[in-house]
């Protein structure tokens, strides 16, 4: 009996403490709310899917448990229920699979009028960088990299001089405008997380990945790593500001482009800041 | 289709099988040390994955204080913790869960359930246990090496494991994970190869493959996925050798290390990734089947109950096994890999939903209508099924590609393995022993104890990653050292991992409890005689118990019928072992 007991207070203590505990996600400042009803709908299913086998095992042993005098049944197949039992859980798979691929396809769309920011990672530290005037990104590669150089710019690229570099700083982002967010890493593998966005994506070395997304409020976001980098991973923190389109502009007006960035780089203190970094 | 239940009603004339080919033992070496009966060799491979168990279970511990009381212990730094977490992670894993499902339960089912006398090779046997023994020593090695263990957690993604920056990575550690693991790999080719071939080819008269318990079915599965996953992780382990030792660039693209331009170039990290996968996910089903099979007879056993829908459950561990291959990358969606591989992987990842569903409303379906035994190894068949649909629930949140992307990297993610590979499997193997202990020592392990440690651990482990779930939903990532100051964190998070990790200190500690029952009911067990659950495999029917070398005595049994004929109609007792013939005065056709 206290099996019987045991089980069904599991089952309403995990549906109470999904419903009574504080422990839920942190608001939403992104498009992606999509993501967290295809979430709710996920919980529903499983919920339910969860709550009644554990009951019905309940009632199981509640019913029949061994007594004196008591057979158990002889039915070693019943080909009506397994096939009964086998369709819904296939419809009820499709209900989260269905909108699941839904969202995922908008998510790998990135809409054509979305402008593009990158994001750079090392070890343990968030850097970034705009497109200038020309509107486009200039080109890269990790060999290029030096003290002077840290995101590893081709000189050569005309797109890359009037390129916007943020060193270890804040990115800001204007609000209700896709951005496409284009990842790389010049070490290890990292994961640019902003737990308010919900989309996440991993940073390799030697390729360029991405994600996109809309901000829909405004506010300081912390950027956490969230793919283990050594040691410093949990260090390695950055912000993301959302902006209105007039902060937006007042922030860009004030960024460094790389060519006022190199004429300064013999007095630059980003050098002493990669310094600093590394021997932490 | 073949009815499965019962075949020839006559009693066959027993085939005498001279045992002349097994090499017995000539003195105490032999006998107990380099033993070439699959019985010892199961007890060895099981005292040595439960003794790095322990290691990894002290590691579990100490991980659970940084994270519940972050800043008290100074002993465990961040190189430590990340240590921690890798070891603790690879032990389970390899070292604990597979090597005592297949090595363990695989060597002592095998032979005894289909029949046998012992593996078909015994000596390649032998030789799995003590490979696996050193590699179980080479990874104990590198804690005592320079610089310690590895710390680039358990699934040692380059290039960060072989990089400065992680513990272990231009030290010894990483080095001695990657030899190890290739060491294990050995050895566990040569076991694997005999538990497949002794069930193909070792099986008694009229042990046909539909009659074979779930068990072996489960094992049998996942020793042919372990055979053909474990070698993409053997060559990923070589590439990785090679690349730190020797300078090659397989998973090294150019790389700017604090500032340094290192040698390497043109190599893919997400190349390891897919070979990791490509074995890692198939692990998990090889882990999970072997479970699968022994629940279902323990539940079958203990309601006094066939196991509903037999083909069905042997069909749906066929179809897990061949599907877990073609799931890997859903641990990869927010990898960078193209992202239009997330409609394929989702899809096949939510399709393999459907068989495991279909076992578990079977086992559900096998207890109505039963005749419950509330035994020890029904409470934690029971448990098993809690556990693995909350964890099985929550993967259908990671596998729908969509949703893994907030959640991936997460506390979400942690919570939701350690519930399904974890702390699911594990319920299954406490179940085994306490079923199959009797077997092992003629002895039953003490029924008190068991109480205690069932309760604590089935209850304190529910309590532990249930709530861990929430931990990640509100967005705390996996793998962090310390949470520091985030500002989506609330207080009230920090106070739900203290009591975790309270929790995890008492589930670890009732786990002794039951390491004392191991040891001290082998003098003070009651005497089990050799049936003591009234159960019909063949393992059971031994002219001995514990059974000796060769099993079998000077006949081989002749099976009659499937496993599962508990509770038929008009037979004298609840159940029918396979090797008995015509059930008593019943005839086949009263119980076809």
């Amino acid at each position: 009996m206290a099996v019987v007991v045991i089980l069904v207070l599991l089952a309403a203590g995990s549906v109470l403490f999904h419903l009574l505990s504080p422990w839920w996600w942190t608001p939403i400042a992104s498009n992606w709310n999509y993501i967290d009803n295809t979430i709710i709908i996920t919980f529903w299913i499983t919920g339910i899917a969860f709550t009644a086998v554990v009951l019905f095992m309940a009632y199981c042993v509640l019913r029949f448990r061994h007594r004196p005098g008591n057979t158990a049944a002889y039915e070693p197949e019943n080909k009506k229920l397994e096939g009964w039992l086998a369709t819904s859980t296939t419809l009820g798979v499709a209900a989260m699979l269905a909108p699941g691929l839904f969202v995922w396809h908008q998510f790998i769309t990135v809409p054509p009028d979305a402008s593009e920011v990158e994001v750079v990672g090392q070890q343990w530290l968030w850097s970034f960088r705009l497109p200038g005037a020309d509107g486009r990104l200039g080109t890269t590669d990790t060999r290029d990299v030096t003290p002077e150089n840290p995101l590893g710019l081709h000189r050569t690229d005309a797109a890359s001089l009037d390129d916007l570099i943020i060193e270890g700083g804040e990115l800001h982002l204007p609000i209700g405008k896709p951005v496409k967010v284009l990842l790389r890493s010049v070490d290890v593998l990292h994961d640019f997380y902003v737990p308010e966005f919900r989309a996440k994506m991993d940073m390799i070395p030697g390729m360029e990945t991405y994600f996109w997304l809309t901000p829909t409020r405004t506010g300081t976001f912390e950027i956490l790593c969230a793919e283990l980098c050594g040691v410093g991973h949990p260090q390695m923190r950055g912000t993301v500001v959302v902006d209105t389109e007039a902060d937006y502009q007042a922030w860009l007006a004030e960024q460094q482009t790389f060519s006022q960035l190199t004429a300064s780089s013999e007095t630059s203190p980003t050098a002493t800041a990669i310094a600093a970094a590394a021997a932490q | 289709m073949v009815d499965v239940r019962s075949g020839i009603g006559e009693a066959l004339p027993p085939l005498e099988v001279e045992d002349v080919e097994l090499y017995h033992p000539h003195s105490w070496w032999t006998r107990y040390v380099f033993s070439q009966d699959a019985k010892i060799i199961a007890i060895q491979y099981a005292t040595t994955a439960i003794a790095i168990g322990m290691v990894a279970l002290v590691l579990s511990w100490l991980i659970r204080l940084q994270l519940g009381f972050p800043g008290t212990f100074e002993l465990i730094d961040a190189e430590r913790y990340y240590q921690f977490i890798t070891m603790h992670g690879m032990i389970m894993v390899i070292y604990l869960l597979t090597a005592l499902f297949l090595g363990g339960f695989g060597n002592y089912l095998i032979p005894l359930m289909v029949g046998a006398r012992d593996m078909v090779f015994p000596y390649a046997n032998m030789l799995s246990y003590w490979i696996y023994l050193l590699a179980v020593l080479v990874l104990v090695a590198s804690f005592f090496a320079p610089g310690g263990p590895t710390g680039a957690g358990w699934t040692l993604y380059p290039p960060q494991a072989v990089l400065s920056g992680t513990p272990g990575g231009k030290d010894w550690g990483i080095i001695l994970m990657l030899f190890s693991l290739i060491i294990f790999i050995i050895g566990f080719t040569m076991g694997g190869l005999n538990y497949v071939v002794t069930v193909l080819q070792g099986r008694a008269r009229g042990m046909t493959l539909m009659r074979l318990p779930l068990t072996v079915w489960g094992i049998f599965t996942a020793t042919v996925m372990a055979l053909l996953a474990f070698p993409a992780l053997f060559v990923a382990c070589v590439m990785m050798l090679f690349d730190r030792l020797l300078g090659t660039s397989f998973f090294m693209p150019a790389i700017v290390e604090m500032g340094e331009q290192l040698q390497h170039g043109g190599g893919s990290p997400i190349l390891f990734q897919h070979l990791f996968w490509f074995f890692g996910h198939p692990e998990v089903y090889i882990v999970a089947l072997p479970a699968f099979g022994i629940v279902s007879d323990l539940i079958s056993t203990h309601a006094r109950k066939n196991i509903f829908g037999y083909r069905m459950m042997v069909w749906a561990i066929v179809i897990i096994g061949g599907l877990s291959f073609i799931v890997w990358a859903h641990h990869m969606y927010v990898s960078g890999m193209n992202p239009y591989f997330g409609f394929f992987f989702a899809t096949t990842t939510l399709i393999i939903a459907v068989p495991t569903a279909i076992k578990v409303y079977n086992w559900v379906l096998t207890l109505w209508r039963g005749n419950i035994h509330l035994t020890l190894p029904m409470l934690f068949a029971l448990a098993f099924i809690v556990t693995f649909v909350n964890g099985g629930l929550t993967g259908l949140f990671l596998g729908n590609v969509v949703v893994d992307v907030p959640l991936s990297d997460t506390m979400f993610v942690v919570a939701h393995f350690h519930m399904v590979m974890g702390v699911a499997p594990i319920m299954v193997i406490f179940g085994a022993i306490y079923h199959w202990y009797p077997k092992i020592t003629g002895r039953m392990l003490n029924e008190v104890l068991g109480q205690i440690h069932f309760w604590v651990t089935f209850i304190g482990a529910y309590a532990i990653f249930f709530p861990m779930h929430y931990v990640g939903l509100v967005g705390v990532p996996r793998r962090y050292y310390e949470l520091g100051e985030m500002a989506f964190v609330a207080d009230s998070v920090h106070t739900l991992n203290a009591f975790i990790s309270v929790m995890a200190l008492i589930v670890g500690a009732a786990q002794i409890v039951f390491l004392f029952n191991l040891v001290w009911s082998l003098r003070h067990g009651r005497d089990a005689g050799g049936n003591p659950w009234r159960a019909t495999t063949l393992e059971w029917q031994t002219p001995e118990t514990p059974p000796s070398h060769g099993n079998w005595g000077k006949e081989l049994p002749v099976v009659y019928r499937w496993a599962y004929d508990y509770s038929v109609p008009g037979a004298p007792e609840d159940f029918i072992p396979q090797n008995q013939p015509t059930p008593g005065r019943l005839g086949h056709e009263a119980i076809s």
